[in-house]
């Protein structure tokens, strides 16, 4: 990715100031053709979904206390997988969103929810919805480009930290739930003196709070109550959030580091009308193509062009306007970046593995053995401070 | 001290220690969250309750007969309840009249909805409601009740659906009460709700009933009660009704120097003054909305998707009261403006409060 400012031929260039606020009210009446049928369907569907969720946790857990024998281990820990992701995307993520809080169920409304995360939600709400929906793929402004940890565009500049960054990715996929709950925490703008001690202190005490009270859920209470069972039921959660983790970060990861994918300057949304702030959202997603189930366990992020356009309309209905989209994509001249999951997430590590090295280097690299060696100014360059 | 003494707290303890186990087992939910897969009526999330019976009344009126679940306590006659229903996926609240019998043999309580055209809530109820249909609950509250020393004599004014609190009065009180009468206005006599009972009481001798029908005869005429019941004055009176018949009942007993002998349920706010409107802030949530002066700011928060507490929508249970952070509102009823800074904090009914200018309200 570069910049899409930056790029010799603009994608959307061939676009005037009026076609792009033609497109805004497009969008804008689709959006309003979901609210105006938002109903019981819908309702019934998120607590069908919310019922199901929890039925397939409470019996995976239940065979979990025979976890001893090899069969129920199985059975109990694919069960108790798929229902943490479940959780964690079709429900958690949309209801925090604000999806569902036009039903005004108390119990369903994202300021009430909290999910099996170690993030806590209030936390996330703010780095998620705030941050990164708001200034979605601006260099500099939306910290989901590459997490802090990690160099997914070639204007991130280049420093030798990110010499291990496919490491750094396969690190946070295992272990992406508290990947999150750092991030959220913002210990990076912590540790260079940007965020007031008084906040970091009290957010990471809630952080700590929650992640004993996870922790101890999977990782002694179901243990304990398992008896002889207690150490399968342990590597069973301990699986269960592995799948979880690695899922769900794969899943995340080819929503915006797919080739293909534009990204923005910083001063590009200064004065950002409705049209420009749409148009960004088309050109800054991609989806995965796949089944209703594949669709189900992304918590239709595989929808991700359509999520951002409308983050906080019912999940259920971003497969239904799909169709729509796509023939706008068509008829405006833009690319609607899709694909299968396995080619979707290859394209996003080869990204990783690209940008884990300077830009060009390669290139430069066979320069370099034909002429004299001279120190690339870039590689001495400190990590590109992030303005908040 | 006796034996068994102890072993309440020993038993309250282990109960506790159990909750807290179970809490352990299923956070971030709480246990609660999986009795509601089971039944939604032993929840501790919420009092609910399940239809168990749906009785036409008239063409447009409904009972339902409601079984409430763990933790409904009890009513007094008279008093209201509030209903949480789902229509089209929404949640509404409403209030409506007790008209059951205290207790009830099957433990169950009633209502008796009657649909208003275009009323989200009462068509839906009446058109729609069946057997097993799990509604919201809330405890039983109001003070238009009868006391616990009878007075007397006793007169019910009341129209239109304003006869469902007085019903339940009377099919729990009248063996006590010696003499009363009811004068009750509907457009024509197949509409009465409960007119066969109405009439069978007056067939008994039970009560006098003046039934009047504003379609055929116009609307009470409020000065000519007199004639109809010489002696108004003598007895204590509760009227329900239509806000117009209950501001002609206020100024009329005021009148007559009584205005202490009549008490008041009224279903409707009353007179709306419309202000000025401005941009509402709902700080807690991050919503801000342009709301005008006329729409009270729970619509105007409830639109925009924020969490708002609501209750009875008129302004008198106070269960929509926030904390006003800073600007100004209007009351709808009676046009007076509250203003606050920042810091005080000052408690508004968003039921009946309208944006009278910028205002910021912590939700």
């Amino acid at each position: 990715m570069t910049a899409l400012q930056k790029k010799a031929h603009n994608p959307i260039g061939h676009l005037s100031a009026e076609d792009v606020e033609q497109l805004g009210r497009e969008l804008d009446a689709i959006r309003e053709q979901i609210i105006a049928s938002r109903g019981e369907r819908d309702a019934a569907y998120i607590r069908k979904v919310i019922d199901v969720q929890r039925k397939l946790e409470l019996s995976s857990r239940a065979i979990l206390l025979f976890s001893l024998f090899p069969p129920a281990w199985l059975i109990g820990t694919a069960g108790l997988s798929i229902s943490k992701i479940l959780e964690n995307m079709e429900i958690g993520h949309n209801v925090m969103h604000g999806q569902w809080d036009w039903m005004r169920d108390p119990k369903i409304h994202s300021t009430q929810w909290e999910w099996d995360n170690a993030s806590p939600s209030d936390m996330w709400k703010h780095s998620h919805n705030q941050i990164h929906h708001t200034f979605t793929n601006v260099l500099g402004r939306d910290n989901d480009l590459g997490y802090g940890i990690m160099r997914v565009d070639e204007d991130q500049r280049w420093s030798a930290f990110y010499l291990g960054q496919p490491l750094w990715n396969f690190l946070n996929a295992c272990f992406f739930e508290y990947g999150i709950a750092a991030y959220d925490l913002e210990i990076g703008k912590y540790l260079k003196g940007r965020k007031d001690k008084p906040t970091f202190k009290r957010q990471a005490k809630q952080v700590l709070a929650k992640i004993k009270r996870q922790a101890t859920r999977d990782y002694v209470v179901h243990p304990l109550l398992s008896g002889p069972s207690f150490l399968h039921t342990v590597a069973a959660n301990a699986t269960a959030n592995l799948v979880r983790n690695l899922w769900t970060h794969s899943v995340i990861m080819c929503g915006h580091f797919p080739d293909g994918v534009e990204t923005f300057e910083k001063t590009s949304i200064e004065g950002e009308t409705r049209g420009e702030w749409y148009l960004r959202q088309m050109l800054g997603a991609a989806n995965i193509t796949g089944s209703p189930a594949m669709h189900m366990m992304t918590g239709n992020l595989s929808f991700q062009i359509e999520h951002h356009l409308y983050p906080d309309l019912p999940s259920n209905r971003y497969k239904e306007i799909s169709p729509k989209i796509q023939e706008m994509f068509e008829r405006y001249g833009l690319t609607y970046v899709t694909g299968p999951l396995p080619k979707q997430l290859a394209s996003a590590w080869k990204t990783v593995i690209r940008l884990s090295l300077p830009n060009d280097f390669m290139a430069k690299a066979q320069d370099a053995v034909v002429s004299t060696i001279v120190p690339g100014k870039q590689a001495t360059s400190a990590p590109e401070r992030v303005a908040a | 001290m006796t034996a068994p003494a102890p072993v309440r707290p020993v038993l309250g303890r282990l109960r506790e220690r159990v909750t807290t186990l179970a809490g352990m087992v299923v956070t971030p939910l709480v246990p609660a969250d999986y009795v509601d897969l089971i039944d939604p009526l032993r929840s501790t999330n919420g009092l609910r309750g399940r239809v168990v019976e749906v009785r036409p009344e008239t063409r447009d009126a409904v009972t339902l007969v409601i079984r409430p679940g763990r933790g409904w306590n009890t009513h007094v006659p008279g008093q209201y309840v509030r209903i949480g229903v789902d229509v089209d996926g929404v949640r509404q609240w409403r209030t409506y009249s007790l008209t059951s019998k205290v207790p009830h043999p099957d433990r169950c309580i009633a209502i008796t909805v009657k649909a208003i055209p275009g009323g989200t809530v009462s068509e839906h109820l009446v058109r729609r409601a069946r057997p097993g249909l799990v509604v919201q609950l809330d405890q039983a509250t109001g003070d238009f009740v009868l006391p616990a020393t009878r007075p007397a004599k006793v007169l019910f004014v009341t129209a239109g659906s304003g006869i469902t609190p007085v019903m339940g009065m009377l099919r729990n009180a009248v063996h006590e009460l010696e003499d009363v009468v009811v004068v009750h206005t509907s457009p024509v006599p197949a509409e009465v709700v409960f007119g066969g009972e109405l009439r069978a009481l007056a067939a008994d001798g039970r009560i006098r009933l003046v039934e009047r029908h504003s379609r055929l005869e116009g609307r009470l005429d409020v000065d000519a009660l007199t004639a109809v019941v010489p002696d108004l004055a003598e007895r204590e009176t509760w009227a329900c009704g239509p806000t117009g018949l209950l501001d002609d009942l206020e100024a009329r007993w005021a009148g007559l120097g009584i205005a202490d002998r009549l008490h008041v349920e009224r279903f409707r706010p009353a007179t709306l003054v419309t202000g000025d409107g401005g941009t509402a802030t709902f700080s807690r949530s991050g919503v801000v909305v342009e709301s005008d002066g006329a729409t009270p700011l729970l619509e105007s928060g409830e639109a925009a998707g924020v969490l708002m507490p609501s209750g009875c929508r008129m302004g008198i249970c106070f269960g929509c009261v926030v904390p006003l952070r800073s600007g100004a509102v209007r009351d709808l009823r009676d046009g007076a403006v509250t203003t606050a800074n920042e810091g005080d904090g000052v408690l508004v009914q968003t039921c009946v409060s309208a944006a009278a200018g910028a205002c910021d309200i912590e939700l």
